[in-house]
């Protein structure tokens, strides 16, 4: 068993074996009061609606937010499922990982593709990153929400990721065609959430709302959660193109012209497509080293994520169209 | 599966230190001009949380855009975006921040607008431990500083600090400040803060924010750090409150387990203690608190658990676990304060739907006792409530709800009200007293219950409730379906409109709120009967959906029974057995249904009868049918 594999069948004994034995240490009071926040809002959302599912991401917030999920709801299991949407240009790694897990855990993962997408040849090198993410992820998770008539689904989205997601409501209205209206959204008062909806209408609610990037990597060492390794150093295949540091994760990659992978010693602050992804370069090879390393990080987590460069205001149009 | 590295440990126990006090939740009130946006950003850039590519956009925009002088960051510029789109349209009512420093972690609530102020306020401010009210040092106490506190103080803030800033230009003097601290305590000190701290700052130049500024040495009170960073936030004040846990959800994942889910709301608890819940009066112990991470040998506000009890009592999401022995009230009447929050304005007797915790019920307001003015801080008189207006108003809802008043706990005090139709969320609430005189008389739990005394008669109890205009046929109707139900030994009893208004309800005359009133009583009384096990007749014009609606609601499922005594107001009028609608032709009485007052019909009655074509016995016999349908009789 690989080490992640094995890290992962330990995880899961947690939440599936005997009763647990209680902390050694106590959770930091920020991260306690942030864990009970979240715990609340998906209490809320199990107690009031009738088909909700969780928005899987795989990476270092749906690893938080099912970790949250896992003790909310304990010791019943997460009385919803989960719902990936599979782009099929994911690293490798993020979905041996996320198969591991899910089996582990015998949680129910869902799995969405957009196969009429893949019959046209969208893909990032072929339809460059915005087509790609418009037909791949956006239009394929809208396709999820109405293929199984969600009406509620958790994102992972934080309100410090990014100037507009500032104000994003922790419930968040959409319409019948999962369109976010900014100029029709609740006032949110308390801890009071108005969870009424008609059919066909929908929630998106994000339990995360108030954590930073710290709060997630310190929660994730508190807890000992597992991560995608490739949040972790290790020499791997890359390429610089336009300052930024892209990794060849199989022979799909296209290379231009007198490009060559190069090994170099990387790890990634987020994961999504990997051709759309931009690593640093990082000593980092624990989630202690990542730790230290955020405490004295001097760029901001979403420069990695090349679809917001694409344009100014591209996550505002983004989240109308029904992207996180 | 982790080894405890030295490093590990080292690790841990420093940012275990670091996130000492947990989070503190503020707002900051103000407007741009009082230097907001430059306090804030000010604050985010010394607790150094911003990145080397966000330093350098600000530094770029600050050359481009900038108010602030040659080479200086103009921190104001960090949260720009939010003016910019609420010019476009775009509803922003709270932007949240946030920072940390070694101690704690901080969330902010900002603010933006003019026009929605009230509302956008109340919002930032009804999740805040604290209130940083901004002050110009050239300008002092506006009227708006007066708003920003009595909102804060309205919305059960504990704590204000009155952040005295642009003190460079005012050559930070002493005596300005204690002379704008001066005007300022003569506005907050009789309201309810727990501590009011007034701080001299400069926001621009960071003087008393982080450090100690040196340009007002005179200052002996702390910088604003020093005081966010010690001041008890709410959560921490809770824990002295007597225990409450609204139910969140059923923790059942098995035949052998069954606990209840919750986040504290108030108090401790611990194995052991009494509990009671609230609504129904029944009595447990707390025999285990379970979390994922252990069962726990305690645990208080703030903390999300699940209780398992040490015996079974009946209790689903919305119930109020609490200490037994100091209980929260249990009524379906009480006094709150209201801030309105929707375009449509609030109309006394409409029902809304309002939220509490996992309670939620049918409510109306039955006065509107005053409203606040905010600008000139009066009561005024007045019969609505429009957008972003304050009202002190008596409600009632169709189910009892459990609370504590607002002042004493905002958790288990706070609601929401909803429209039925748009879903809107419409108004905020805070509960100030229970109307039942007696909020210490608790819903006693008989253990003769409805179940036993209705199975004792060989019948299910029902309301019956024909609606109809005056003449149509109810009471005959409904005389003639309770003398069939007594031939064949049903146990029944009549509510009549003319009988109860010369008793019960004598006080109440014909307009839209006594309508109302005179409905819910009667509601009331039916349920009362439905308990002892009873069919009951009740003949009433009831002109509106909404007050059947609510009696609906006080009912059990399949409980209430709407017969439409359908006939057409002609035919009404000419039989006019009582002879009022020739009196309301002459103009002797007002009010009078399907005259000069609407008459709404039902949409889906469960039995819809229309008078004008079959007789009256024949009417009878179809409800008579439709209660064997319905199993109500064998």
């Amino acid at each position: 068993m690989s080490d992640i594999a094995s890290q992962i069948s330990a995880y899961a004994a947690r939440f599936t074996g005997v009763a647990p034995a209680g902390r050694a240490r106590a959770l930091s009071p920020h991260l306690a009061a942030l864990e009970a926040e979240s715990i609340h809002i998906m209490r809320e959302v199990a107690a009031e609606f009738a088909n909700p599912v969780m928005l899987y991401s795989i990476g270092k917030d749906s690893a938080v937010m099912l970790h949250l999920a896992l003790k909310a709801f304990y010791p019943s299991r997460p009385p919803f499922p989960l719902q990936h949407v599979d782009t099929t240009w994911k690293f490798r790694d993020m979905i041996a990982y996320r198969d591991a897990l899910a089996e582990a855990l015998g949680l129910e993962m869902r799995v969405e593709i957009n196969e009429e997408g893949l019959k046209r040849g969208i893909g990032p090198f072929a339809s460059g990153s915005s087509l790609h993410t418009q037909v791949m992820k956006t239009e394929a998770l809208r396709a999820a929400m109405t293929r199984h008539g969600y009406d509620a689904a958790f994102g992972g989205a934080r309100r410090d990721e990014e100037k507009s997601r500032a104000k994003e409501r922790i419930f968040s209205f959409r319409d019948a065609h999962h369109g976010w209206d900014p100029r029709n959204q609740r006032p949110e008062l308390w801890r009071t959430y108005n969870t009424r909806i008609r059919k066909g209408e929908s929630i998106r609610v994000f339990p995360l709302s108030n954590w930073t990037e710290l709060d997630i990597w310190q929660y994730i060492l508190e807890e000992d959660i597992p991560i995608v390794p490739l949040y972790l150093a290790a020499e791997r295949p890359v390429v610089e193109r336009d300052g930024q540091i892209l990794m060849a994760d199989d022979d799909r990659f296209v290379f231009e012209p007198g490009e060559t992978p190069q090994m170099r010693r990387i790890r990634f602050r987020t994961l999504g497509c990997y051709p759309l992804t931009a690593a640093i370069e990082s000593d980092a090879d624990s989630v202690e080293a990542i730790v230290m390393e955020m405490l004295t990080a001097r760029t901001s987590e979403r420069s990695g994520r090349l679809i917001d460069h694409d344009e100014a205001g591209s996550m505002e149009k983004k989240k109308r169209e029904g992207y996180f | 599966m982790n080894i405890m590295t030295p490093e590990r440990a080292a690790l841990l126990d420093r940012l275990t230190r670091a996130g000492g006090r947990g989070v503190l939740r503020f707002i900051t009130c103000g407007s741009v001009d009082d230097g907001k946006s430059t306090l804030i950003g000010r604050l985010l850039y010394d607790s150094k949380l911003l990145f080397e590519d966000q330093i350098a956009t600000l530094e770029r925009d600050s050359k481009k855009h900038g108010t602030a002088g040659e080479n200086e960051i103009d921190f104001a510029l960090l949260l720009d975006g939010l003016e910019a789109e609420r010019e476009q349209g775009i509803t922003i009512d709270v932007a949240y921040r946030f920072f940390s420093t070694e101690k704690r972690k901080f969330i902010v609530a900002d603010t933006p607008g003019h026009e929605q102020y009230t509302r956008n306020m109340a919002t930032g401010a009804s999740t805040a431990d604290l209130a940083i009210i901004l002050v110009d040092a050239r300008k002092g106490v506006l009227t708006q500083t007066r708003r920003h506190t009595w909102i804060a103080d309205m919305m059960g803030i504990r704590h204000a600090v009155l952040a005295v800033n642009k003190m460079d230009l005012a050559g930070h003097l002493r005596a300005r400040f204690h002379e704008i601290v001066s005007d300022y305590l003569r506005v907050a000190e009789a309201l309810g803060f727990d501590t009011i701290t007034p701080i001299p700052i400069s926001a621009r130049y960071g003087d008393n924010i982080f450090q100690r500024s040196d340009n007002m040495a005179w200052h002996d009170g702390p910088t604003l750090m020093e005081h966010l960073e010690s001041v008890d936030t709410d959560a921490a004040e809770a824990l002295d409150h007597p225990f409450r846990m609204p139910v969140q959800w059923v923790n059942r994942p098995d035949a052998d387990f069954r606990g209840f889910s919750g986040s504290i709301a108030g108090g401790r608890i611990a194995p052991g203690d009494e509990i009671a819940a609230a609504q129904s009066g029944k009595t447990a112990k707390i025999a285990r608190i379970v979390t994922a991470d252990g069962d726990l040998d305690s645990a208080g506000a703030g903390q999300a658990v699940t209780l398992v009890l040490d015996r079974e009592i009946d209790i689903a999401r919305g119930d109020m676990l609490a200490d037994a022995k100091a209980r929260p009230a249990v009524s379906g009447q009480f006094a709150a304060e209201i801030l309105w929050m929707a375009e449509e304005e609030m109309l006394p007797g409409r029902t809304y739907l309002l939220k509490a915790g996992g309670q939620v019920t049918p409510v109306s307001v039955t006065t509107l006792k005053h409203k606040l003015n905010v600008n000139t801080f009066e009561r005024e008189p007045g019969v609505s409530l429009q957008l972003n207006e304050i009202g002190v108003c008596n409600l009632s809802t169709a189910r009892a709800i459990a609370f504590d008043p607002y002042a004493e706990l905002r958790e288990t005090g706070a609601f929401i009200l909803i429209d039925r139709f748009t879903h809107q969320t419409v108004a905020a609430g805070m509960i100030a007293f229970s109307l039942r005189r007696a909020s210490n008389v608790h819903a006693q739990a008989m253990d003769v219950t409805k179940a036993r005394r209705s199975e004792l008669k060989g019948q299910k109890p029902a309301i019956l409730w024909f609606t109809g205009l005056s003449g149509a046929g109810k009471s005959t109707i409904a005389n003639l379906v309770e003398q069939k139900l007594a031939a064949i030994g049903r146990h029944t009893y009549s509510l009549d409109g003319d009988n109860v208004r010369h008793g019960l309800n004598r006080d109440l005359g014909f307009t839209d709120v006594d309508r109302v009133e005179n409905i819910r009583r009667i509601g009331e009384v039916a349920k009362l009967f439905v308990d002892a096990g009873l069919i009951v007749t009740c003949s009433f014009i009831s002109p509106f959906r909404a007050e059947r609606m609510m009696v609906r609601e006080m009912a059990e499922p399949g409980e209430f029974i709407e017969v439409f005594v359908d006939a057409p107001l002609e035919a009404c009028m000419a039989r006019d057995p009582k002879g009022l609608y020739r009196k309301a032709k002459a103009g002797e009485i007002k009010n009078f249904t399907g005259f000069d007052s609407p008459y709404e019909a039902p949409e889906a009655p469960d039995l819809h009868l229309k008078t004008a074509d079959i007789t009256a016995e024949a009417a009878a016999e179809e409800v008579i049918e439709q209660l064997i349908k319905r199993g109500v009789i064998g």
